[in-house]
């Protein structure tokens, strides 16, 4: 299989969409003439042209509520956000309009919208643009909510979710775009489930649930351990709504023993929703109290030395599935 | 722009109907709901934020409209949904919150949703304008006729949502009319206490499009107004803004003692009520007999009393209706 790297993943996830439906069409701050503040939208304005890949004024709230009018009659908004951290000057029109008027309106309109952008800490940028902001959607009925943590699944789900019919939160990593990984030929036209989870490796020893940029620390941790003898089960839910919560039961049934992996704080959010399940539906092939791995419950830092402290690593990751195990 | 003596017709039934219903609404709120105030109470459960007073606005306005165009309402919006021809059962099983209502009784008095007349409802202040552009940008790109109207009170100019759409819609020259019902109160809050400037219309020329100011609460100097902003916007000439001096007749919601209005107030209001001024008018221009307007009357009293009868009747929501919609059914 090719391999290609996370940002074009998602670029030819756009332009295969765009192409295909003509109601597609991408807007936000820098989409068209820059290309996109991470390049993901490169090439798009020049194929696509002014009147479907529109560049904004700094005005999210002002243009996530033009996406929900354009959503309710008959168009297909994608809606970039610079970064999710933006996303908050937006919030109603997300969460009040995007997400209520399907139910609102008793089934009678829709809202088929992609909200997308970089998620997660970057590189000390602190506390005002680091935020995973996957627990402040995931808690909305309405909405989907999506984190992939690789360029296939980038790419399969953001197609997916250009053609699901209610509105999708698209979380990408903002440390994930230059990530090269295999992704299947152009005219595949792969389509990757929302509400799927992903079993990266396979293994008997513990589960780890991870998603979004852990998710490889996860995987490193994998490989570390298993020169130990223990053998992870990496277990990515790539969906945080619908959540995937079959798939983690069945694997911790499995290998008894459960870390869960995110960069969010640790208070709530779907890190607490896996537990939640985990300890109702597993709860007598647990060995060992579930544990995870989070980001440290302040407010990020600037300085290298303390971002580094509170994001997690591979190292705690490590120490979790030790403590686990009783190892 | 004047309005033909069908359309002045059409306001002023339209504007009766809407008050004659809203005067039903009151009265069915209020039952259950006494002698202490229990908002729970009663067939029509929630709040409940009257329009009375302002019924110019919407006809004068929605007069020049089409059912391909859209209109976004706020949390005070029967006029605006009676005028745009959203149906009175439908609307009136919603805010009963009945199984039959527009959104199956998951809406409420401040959301209706009608998608075949294109409108819809928010209840928070200043939500309906991003959507009443995104609607009009829609229709241009999607090369339909139709023009979205915002309307909006007084007090959501002052939110950050009119200044990111006003700028937006002028910048893409779209064919947008925002109308501000300048009720002169938010709330408890007076205009002059909350708004920097006397007159809200000025602020169009910070996005350097036409802005207008109609006094007086006048039905048709409102509809000559829209009816050239509409116009212009249908010309793709882009957008308007639109104030209008209205008057609320009632409090901000019913429960509101007023206490803040200032004495003899409300006198003075109901003085220079807009629908008895307009029958007055038309009837001394001979645009009405004294039969029509009785008959005016019974055609009104009928349609609020069937609908009325209908909402009555309707059975409340199954509950596993609390389970449907929030998602798409997963194929």
């Amino acid at each position: 299989m090719r391999e290609i790297r996370y940002r074009e993943a998602l670029r030819e996830a756009l332009m295969e969409e765009m192409e295909r439906d003509g109601t597609v069409f991408l807007m936000g701050e820098e989409v068209g003439h820059y290309e996109g503040a991470y390049k993901v939208s490169q090439g798009l304005l020049a194929q696509f042209g002014e009147q479907r890949v529109i560049d904004t004024p700094i005005a999210e709230a002002g243009f996530a509520g033009i996406g929900v009018g354009a959503a309710m009659t008959g168009l297909r908004p994608i809606i970039e956000f610079m970064t999710w951290n933006f996303s908050f000057v937006a919030f109603d029109q997300i969460i009040s309009n995007a997400a209520k008027i399907h139910q609102m309106s008793g089934g009678k309109l829709t809202c088929p919208m992609v909200f997308r952008g970089p998620n997660g800490a970057a590189k000390q940028v602190a506390a005002q643009h680091s935020h995973s902001v996957d627990p402040f959607y995931t808690n909305i009925p309405g909405l989907y909510v999506v984190m992939p943590a690789t360029p296939r699944d980038a790419k399969g789900l953001l197609k997916t979710s250009i053609r699901n019919d209610d509105p999708v939160v698209f979380l990408e990593g903002e440390t994930l775009y230059n990530l090269k990984g295999e992704v299947p030929e152009e005219d595949e036209d792969e389509l990757i489930p929302l509400g799927v989870a992903r079993v990266a490796r396979e293994g008997d020893g513990c589960t780890v649930v991870a998603w979004g940029r852990p998710f490889h620390n996860a995987m490193e941790a994998a490989e570390i351990l298993a020169k130990d003898g223990i053998e992870l089960e990496v277990v990515d839910p790539r969906t945080l709504r619908p959540l995937d919560t079959d798939a983690i039961v069945r694997s911790v049934k499995k290998t008894n023993r459960c870390v869960v992996v995110h960069e969010h704080w640790p208070y709530g959010g779907p890190g607490a929703e896996i537990v939640d399940v985990v300890q109702r539906e597993a709860f007598d092939y647990l060995d060992a109290p579930v544990e995870r791995v989070a980001a440290w419950d302040v407010p990020m830092p600037y300085a290298s030395n303390l971002e580094e402290l509170v994001l997690p690593t591979t190292e705690r990751v490590l120490e979790a599935v030790r403590a686990v195990s009783y190892r | 722009m004047q309005p033909g003596r069908a359309e002045k017709r059409w306001m002023y039934e339209t504007m009766l109907l809407s008050r004659r219903y809203e005067e039903a609404i009151e009265k069915i709120y209020l039952e259950g709901k006494q002698p202490r105030f229990d908002m729970a109470a009663g067939p029509i459960p929630g709040e409940m934020h009257l329009s009375n007073g302002q019924e110019p606005c919407a006809v004068g306005v929605i007069a020049h409209l089409e059912a391909h165009d859209t209109v976004t309402a706020t949390h005070r919006p029967h006029h605006q949904a009676i005028a745009k021809g959203v149906d009175l059962k439908e609307m009136t099983a919603e805010i009963f919150g009945k199984k039959a209502g527009l959104s199956g009784g998951r809406g409420g008095h401040m959301h209706l949703l009608d998608p075949r007349v294109n409108f819809v409802c928010s209840g928070i202040i200043a939500q309906g304008l991003g959507p009443a552009l995104g609607a009009a940008l829609s229709r241009t790109m999607q090369g339909k006729p139709g023009v979205a109207v915002a309307f909006i009170g007084e007090g959501a100019v002052n939110q950050g949502a009119f200044h990111e759409t006003m700028n937006l819609a002028a910048l893409w020259n779209l064919p947008l009319i925002v109308v501000v019902e300048d009720n002169a109160w938010g709330i408890s809050v007076s205009k002059k206490d909350s708004t920097a400037v006397e007159r809200n219309h000025v602020r169009a020329a910070a996005y350097g499009i036409p802005g207008h100011f109609v006094p007086d609460n006048d039905p048709i100097a409102i509809y000559d107004v829209a009816g050239e902003a509409i116009a212009r916007a249908r010309r793709g000439e882009g957008p308007t803004l639109i104030e209008i001096e209205t008057d609320r007749l009632a409090g901000h919601f019913m429960g509101d003692a007023e206490q803040y209005r200032p004495e003899g107030e409300k006198d003075a209001l109901f003085a220079r009520d807009p629908i008895p001024r307009l029958r007055d008018q038309m009837l001394a221009a001979g645009e009405l007999s004294a039969e029509d307007v009785a008959s005016i009357d019974a055609a009104v009293a009928r349609r609020i009393d069937e609908a009325v009868a209908f909402a009555r009747e309707s059975p409340y929501p199954e509950p596993s209706d609390a389970l449907e919609h929030a998602f798409h059914p997963v194929t």
